[in-house]
């Protein structure tokens, strides 16, 4: 029987042949933390007073969350990062405004093929799109890795999910991965590894590929990830960097489960409060009035999210009834879409655009939502509270449903306008 | 002592401690007080230490916030109990220390009221006047939930002269 990536990669990362279930030990090839470093600093101190990271070249530290800085305690831990990452001779370190850290960790070419990285963040599990055997760890054990260079992994099984066919009009990554969730559940690929294969993966974009590794979380998944080929290579090679390391799944791997998707089936969806997993066709939720609008996050902040909002928005006018916000995922996306002139577009139907970074994602400033309040939102999350206020709804959808709705300020299926 | 009882599935770390707190609250005290705000509002004025959660499948899912499990650490709660857990979640307690039990058939014979009493040591939990057996950990976390989590492990480790 052939091995999977996730028994490969770990496998290879432990210099011997491992086993599902078994576990092993691996320093990883980067570890990434945010706005939360301050706390992990302070975790590190505290157990190593005056103690030098054992690795400073692998940490990777990307201020996103709440920057520019909200208040002065946020404002404190920014500087406290600050100073830190000058004392430890930290070079990887991303300023406020660089963008959201799972945007920039790729753009940055810290996150290779077959490595492996982990990240105290739960959506660091996007990098799978680059091949990459990534994964959300908390704080003390990202504290715990600056100090020893190493953790621990359990081999995990694996999902196989077969992908054919092509989107329709309308449709699109965020469909799919919401689709996929809604039958696999919150939990239902839980401590499992999830691979993406079939033959509509092939010529996918990286930033598809993303949108669908980011939301591997959200039914539980330890990793989510996709095989290398050559878009990535040219993603690579745009970076000017090598493209090596590479690793896959044996044809004959042995999977707990196996599903199929046929692209062409899927319909926008969008999933409703309070979970994630709570999935719907859009045409179901047609009609309903929303007061807010976001397009952006890790899972569709991107110049192509952007464009097909633009598309759908060029020279047009936002309803009266409903404010929108665009939050581009990275500096580096922000300048593409200044561009391709999307930004002129967005913004002149009546779009409000917030710096790169997390945003109202996370609900500690920008665009936090009053009781009773509805959103949609190209996020990955839609949880009670999330964007700051627990009497607020949250459904979540792709780029395509979010513009469409923004015309009328009421929730509409994309492909009524896109045929 | 205290059972909480929420028999609901996929109890989320919003749910188990509000995003918007995230970075304003780090320390024990400061976590305490939001805990579970949007759950259970009485839960945080409530808990004692010695206390036991019950709960259904994939608790604690969503974010890799450390909150939950180091707020619950705090707040003393001797034990979770649940049908099953979500993955970060699930390491994050080891890495506070925080006991979790995973024992869906403990879980779903408890009945409100029922007196709930946890060995890890014998790998069971007594529910009402029945005994469940849950697998115990590897050696290497069980090392680290003895320790008290991963940092006082490490700190062990460093004072035994090894090159943790
Ligand atoms: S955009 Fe949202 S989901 Fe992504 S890293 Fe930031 S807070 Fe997390």
């Amino acid at each position: 029987m052939g091995e999977t990536f996730a028994v490969k990669v770990l496998g290879r990362a432990a210099g011997k042949k491992v086993r599902e279930g078994e576990i092993v030990f691996i320093e990883p090839d980067y570890i990434l933390t945010h706005d939360n470093s301050a706390a992990i600093i302070d975790k590190f101190e505290s157990t190593v007073p005056g103690g030098r990271i054992r690795y400073p070249g692998r940490i990777a530290i990307v201020l996103d969350h709440v920057t520019p800085a909200a208040s002065s305690k946020d404002a404190s831990g920014h500087k406290k990062v600050r100073e830190f990452v000058r004392e430890q001779g930290i070079t990887n370190f991303h300023d406020i405004g660089v963008g959201i850290c799972h945007q920039v960790m790729p753009e940055m070419g810290l996150v290779k093929p077959g490595s492996i990285v982990v990240g105290s963040d739960s959506h660091t599990c996007t990098y799978g799109a680059f091949n990459c055997f990534a994964t959300g760890i908390d704080r003390t054990e990202a504290a715990g890795i600056w100090i020893t260079g190493r953790t621990w992994f359990k081999v995990p099984e694996t999902i196989n999910i077969e992908l054919t066919g092509a989107f329709n009009a309308g449709v699109s990554a965020k469909d799919l991965i919401l689709t996929i969730i809604g039958e696999v559940g919150a939990g239902g690929a839980n401590y499992m590894a999830v691979e993406f294969n079939g033959p509509a993966v092939g010529g996918m974009r990286i930033s598809d590929r993303m949108t669908i590794a980011n939301m591997g979380i959200e039914m539980g998944a330890k990793i989510a990830a996709f095989p290398a080929n050559f878009v990535t290579s040219k993603y690579y090679e745009a970076l000017d960097l090598e493209f090596t390391g590479a690793i896959w799944s044996d044809h004959d791997a042995e999977y707990a489960r196996t599903l199929e998707y046929d692209l062409e089936e899927i319909v926008p969806v969008i999933a409703c409060p309070h979970q994630v997993d709570n999935v719907v066709p859009v045409k179901e939720m047609a009609g309903m009035k929303i007061d807010q609008i976001f397009l952006g996050t890790c899972t569709n902040g991107r110049v192509e999210d952007l464009k097909a909002a633009a598309d759908i928005l060029r020279g047009n006018k936002i309803h009266s009834g409903v404010r929108m916000l665009i939050g581009p995922a990275s500096r580096v996306e922000y300048l593409k879409a200044m561009k391709m002139e999307i930004l002129q577009d967005l913004v002149s139907a009546g779009a409000v655009v917030l710096p790169p970074g997390c945003g109202p994602c996370l609900g500690a400033h920008q665009g936090v939502l009053a009781p009773g309040e509805k959103c949609l939102s190209t996020a990955n999350r839609n949880f009670k509270g999330r964007m700051g206020e627990k009497e607020a709804e949250i459904y979540l959808c792709s780029p395509e449903t979010a513009a469409v709705s923004a015309l009328t300020g009421k929730i509409r299926d994309p492909r009524e306008v896109l045929k | 002592m205290n059972v909480f009882h929420y028999p609901q599935n996929d109890i989320n770390t919003d749910l188990l401690f509000p995003g918007k707190y995230t970075y304003t609250c780090s320390t024990g005290p400061e976590i305490k007080e939001h805990l579970l705000e949007d759950l259970d509002p009485s839960f945080a004025g409530a808990v004692q230490p010695g206390d036991i959660i019950i709960a259904g499948e994939n608790f604690g899912c969503g974010s890799s916030r450390e909150q939950p499990t180091l707020g619950l650490k705090y707040a003393g709660v001797r034990a979770v109990i649940a049908s099953s857990f979500a993955r970060i979640f699930y390491r994050s307690s080891i890495n506070q220390g925080l006991l979790l039990i995973q024992s869906r058939e403990a879980v779903d014979y408890y009945t409100e009221g029922d007196p709930v009493a946890v060995d890890p040591a014998a790998g069971e939990v007594r529910v009402g006047d029945r005994v469940f057996s849950f697998p115990s950990l590897p050696d290497e976390m069980l090392e680290i939930l003895r320790d008290g989590g991963l940092l006082n492990h490490i700190k062990k480790q460093n004072a035994l002269g090894d090159d943790a």
